[in-house]
């Protein structure tokens, strides 16, 4: 739990000159973040921006090309084996679309790590489902089938599932995705209020703006694999670089053309393409 | 995490302290709910509880609710501020009987 008084809470997450190609094509171009105890963390960038491959990487996820990961002081990538299934007990991680499973009720997608990685009595387990339910207001709901809930009651139950173990750092990839502006809000009440009473740690990927700056303590704004700024909301409103006022006022920069590049891109012919006239 | 239980007239005081997690939490509901088998009423001293996480608050429930359904007493004490948290988060706060000291909740519930 965080002392959330603490004026210089310690570093939870710690990446340094992360790097990631996938086959030919660099995603990540060295990244550095630091992200403290009991903050939330927006991570924001267009399409192509790396971001979703930066947060599979802060999950633990996916092992990068080069660059260092410590997640909890851990090295993550030089632990092993089962001291990394340890420290992924750490994280509770909401997918984009809740990722329930369908063929069980809303308890069970719940219990279900508990059941997994602990054994505690059926009771207990019972109980903290339960809880978990309350603190997402969907009290009573575990005996329907995910058929049975909205986009936004789906959400929840995957928090209510990705909360359970109680853990230290949680993650949300795209939360407001799909759904509408008051339970996208509703949603981001919630983000705060884990934060606020446990203490948690919490990194959110979001292309929308207004939740950003709801929720935010920080953001880290990821540019075609650069980081392209961090610091705090107010901090981003005040930032003189027109690429970033340009990402606040959601007008999408014209990438610079390569023309020779560009015409061996479209054709699939080097040779051909560098004979051209331009 | 350590256990400590006293009786106080007919009484069970439980004192707990450190840290409740997912390991040591089975521990607590064991105590908790083999007290309440011989009182008449059980006081739980969270007052050096570093940490709770579900798995203990949950034990707390079950116990309580427990006791209510044998129609004993059962009370929070001196919970330090990590737990209240973690007991507010869920409104729990609204449903525990909670005294600030240990003497007070023994006194009320002698």
């Amino acid at each position: 739990m965080t002392d959330q008084t603490d004026p210089n809470p310690p570093t939870v997450i710690e990446v340094r000159d992360l790097v990631t190609h996938y086959g030919t094509r660099q995603i990540l171009n060295g990244v550095d973040v630091d992200i403290v105890e009991g903050e939330i963390m927006v991570i924001m960038g267009g399409s192509g921006s790396g971001k979703s491959t930066f947060l599979r990487h802060l999950m633990a996820l996916q092992r990068p090309t080069s660059g260092t990961i410590k997640i909890l002081g851990q090295d993550v990538w030089r632990l092993p084996q089962k001291k990394l299934f340890e420290l992924r007990k750490k994280l509770g991680v909401t997918f984009q679309g809740g990722a329930l499973f369908s063929s069980m009720t809303v308890g069970e997608n719940i219990m279900l790590p508990l059941y997994e990685h602990t054994k505690l009595d059926r009771m207990t387990m019972e109980i903290m489902a339960r809880m978990k339910l309350e603190v997402v207001d969907l009290a009573g709901f575990e005996d329907l089938m995910p058929s049975e809930l909205s986009g936004g009651m789906i959400k929840r139950a995957a928090v209510a599932r990705a909360v359970i173990m109680d853990p230290r750092i949680l993650f949300f990839d795209e939360p407001s995705a799909g759904l509408d502006p008051v339970v996208s809000s509703q949603l981001d009440d919630l983000i705060l209020r884990l934060r606020d009473a446990m203490g948690m740690t919490i990194c959110v990927v979001t292309h929308e703006l207004e939740s950003a700056f709801k929720i935010a303590d920080r953001i880290t704004v990821l540019d075609r694999g650069n980081i392209l700024f961090v610091g705090t909301v107010q901090e981003l409103h005040d930032h003189p670089s027109e690429r970033i006022q340009n990402l606040l006022n959601r007008r999408s920069e014209e990438a610079e053309i390569d023309a020779d590049e560009y015409l061996r891109r479209l054709t699939g012919d080097k040779e051909e393409a560098e004979g051209m006239p331009r | 995490m350590e256990i400590n239980i006293s009786q106080q007239g007919a009484l069970q005081v439980v004192a707990i302290s450190g840290e409740v997690d997912l390991s040591t939490s089975p521990k607590v509901r064991e105590a908790l709910l083999s007290c309440i088998k011989g009182a008449h009423g059980v006081v739980v001293d969270l007052s050096a509880v570093s940490y709770i996480d579900s798995s203990g608050v949950a034990s707390l429930v079950e116990a309580f609710q427990t006791a209510k359904t044998k129609g004993l007493g059962f009370a929070l004490a001196e919970v330090s501020e990590t737990p209240m948290r973690v007991l507010k988060l869920a409104r729990l706060d609204q449903v525990f009987v909670i005294y600030p000291r240990v003497d007070e909740a023994v006194a009320a519930m002698a």
